[in-house]
């Protein structure tokens, strides 16, 4: 088996954003770079399938500037195999990172690629899907359970009112969930191991924008609001706000 | 100029999602005298289609099959993509719901450009489109302009209007497009019956709840309002409620008119995911919980006295 998972960093959800002068983004300083919670879950399943199958390869692969590879050694010390940056220092759209990365994995022909379902900074939910497209593969996101045999897939996905059940011939494209599993911390020796582990730097090409970034402001500040009363005796006037000034029920 | 909106339904209804999004193709093309063009891909859509043809669509094109009937959402995105091309379709537009921003996302990678994701306004700037959306949660709103032709654009639900126009005019396709995965079952159960992003009310709940079983008091309130249950990521990863019901950074964005906050105390990823919400209550017996920074309306009390009285007076103005 050969397995790619694609993963991005992205600031700590826990950061409170500044924002730089240049009006388009977000000052970087001060901020501690996680690899995106969602890719966590993809990167932990490559590895289960790997141990289940007792054989294969898991390769993570990422479109970033070269401080990236802090995060991809992190990916490595949780026993990912190797790993390939596309360097880039500027921000590109959800079509050109996924041709970015679609230019690596074209060349690699994986059994199983997986994606994070989103990325929790820009959270377009879709470089998963451009990708396959890109490759001609099929694409599942969200899904919440996984099983490889026999080069075949099986996939659960919830939807409203339960799972769906999706079924298929490898190779397949998945976004995954965060039911999936449970992300393995790294153990000092496998620590020690992924600063050998090989990280191979390519170019980017990511080619023509779809969207260009005009401005990146706060959002704008919530109307003053106000605390009604203490206990159950200020109920009554909170339905009657309810009711008359914000009119919602 | 003519504006593709691929519809969602389920069980033969329409999501009122989907409907917000073709009410907001519809304003735009009236401002460029366009032509807007429903969508409905797999069984049941002549059916769900006769249910909005004075939705502002000018045509709707319905394609059905047996192709479709047992296919992943590969299959929908392929004929949708295969109509804006037949079209020359210079819009594309969906609701960002889950199974919307699959659809899209696949439908934008045919084409070869990006999706405008999650937007919560379009406008005309000269001869180009722009838009907002929000960004890490919330926690910042990025204006971009869409530079791809057709430009694809998926709207926020609870963000666009919906419209009342003339009738469309209806056509009939059969499916071409096929998948290699299959849907080969469904597990009842487990996820909830709404999702959390389209609900117009979410009663959430956090660890002020003490207890799992405690979150009954939250469903009952959620039942009588017509709303869904949300939970903080405390509480998803004690194992209290299934992870699709977690609100904040690391799991949904919500937006809904009402948002009620029990017992969550309001931590930063949290906040990210819920600020959007048009009126936020907060319940909280600790008068200095972050929660009550965000909140438009705030109870200092205990959730366990406060919450029963709550229901109770809903259900005498309510009925």
């Amino acid at each position: 088996m050969k397995i790619a998972v694609c993963m991005k960093r992205v600031p700590d959800t826990a950061t409170r954003l500044s924002f730089a002068s240049d009006g388009t983004s977000i000052d970087t300083s001060e901020v501690q770079w996680v690899i995106s919670p969602y890719d966590e879950y993809a990167i932990e399943e490559a590895l289960r399938i790997r141990e289940q199958h007792g054989d294969g390869t898991v390769t993570v692969v990422c479109v970033g500037p070269e401080s990236s590879t802090k995060e991809l050694r992190k990916a490595l010390g949780m026993g990912v195999d190797d790993a390939v940056l596309a360097t880039s220092d500027e921000p590109l759209d959800p079509i050109q990172t996924a041709r970015a990365l679609a230019a690596i994995l074209s060349k690699r022909g994986d059994d199983l690629i997986l994606f994070g379902r989103q990325s929790v900074d820009s959270q377009g939910a879709q470089v998963g899907a451009l990708v396959a497209r890109l490759l001609g593969h099929p694409f599942v996101n969200d899904i919440a359970a996984m099983a490889v045999t026999d080069g075949m897939i099986r996939i659960e996905r919830e939807v409203e009112g339960g799972r769906e059940v999706i079924e298929g011939p490898l190779p397949v494209i998945v976004g995954a969930d965060k039911s999936l599993n449970e992300p393995r911390y790294p153990k000092l020796k496998e620590i020690m191991l992924a600063k050998k582990k090989p990280i191979e730097t390519v170019p980017c090409d990511g080619g023509a924008p779809s969207l260009e970034t005009i401005a990146l402001t706060p959002p704008p500040p919530r109307p003053e609001g106000r605390i009604i009363g203490e206990g159950p005796e200020a109920v009554e006037e909170l339905v009657r706000v309810l009711r008359e000034e914000a009119k919602v029920i | 100029m003519k504006i593709i909106v691929w519809i969602e339904f389920s069980h033969g209804k329409v999501k009122s999602a989907s409907l917000e999004a073709l009410g907001s193709a519809r304003t735009l093309a009236e401002s460029a005298s366009g032509e807007v063009i429903a969508v409905l891909c797999g069984p049941g859509a002549g059916q769900a289609a006769s249910s909005m043809v004075t939705a502002g669509a000018h045509r709707i094109v319905t394609i059905e099959g047996e192709s479709l009937s047992n296919s992943h959402v590969d299959a929908i995105a392929t004929e949708v993509a295969q109509l804006a091309t037949a079209e020359s379709a210079s819009m594309l537009f969906a609701s960002a719901t889950s199974v919307g921003k699959e659809v899209i996302a696949l439908t934008a990678g045919s084409l070869g450009t990006a999706v405008a994701a999650d937007c919560i306004s379009i406008s005309h700037e000269g001869d180009a489109y722009c838009i907002e959306r929000p960004v890490y949660a919330g926690k910042a709103i990025l204006r971009q302009k869409v530079v791809s032709d057709p430009a694809v654009i998926s709207l926020r639900p609870n963000y666009g209007k919906q419209v009342e126009r003339e009738a469309a005019t209806v056509t009939d396709q059969q499916s071409t497009a096929d998948s290699v995965l299959k849907r080969t079952g469904f597990i009842e159960g487990s996820a909830a019956k709404m999702e959390l992003t389209e609900a117009e009310i979410i009663v959430s709940g956090g660890r002020g709840l003490k207890k799992p079983e405690n979150f009954a008091l939250l469903e009952s309130l959620a039942d009588l309002l017509g709303g869904a249950v949300g939970a903080s990521r405390v509480v998803v990863d004690a194992g209290w409620r299934p992870h699709s019901d977690q609100v904040g950074q690391t799991g949904k964005t919500v937006s809904p008119k009402l948002y009620i906050a029990v017992g969550i105390s309001g931590a930063i990823q949290h906040l990210a995911g819920m600020s959007s919400s048009r009126t936020i209550v907060a319940i909280n017996k600790d008068a200095a919980a972050p929660i009550f920074q965000v909140a438009t309306y705030g109870i200092v009390g205990d959730l366990f006295e406060v919450i029963p009285r709550l229901e109770s007076e809903l259900k005498a103005v309510l009925q």
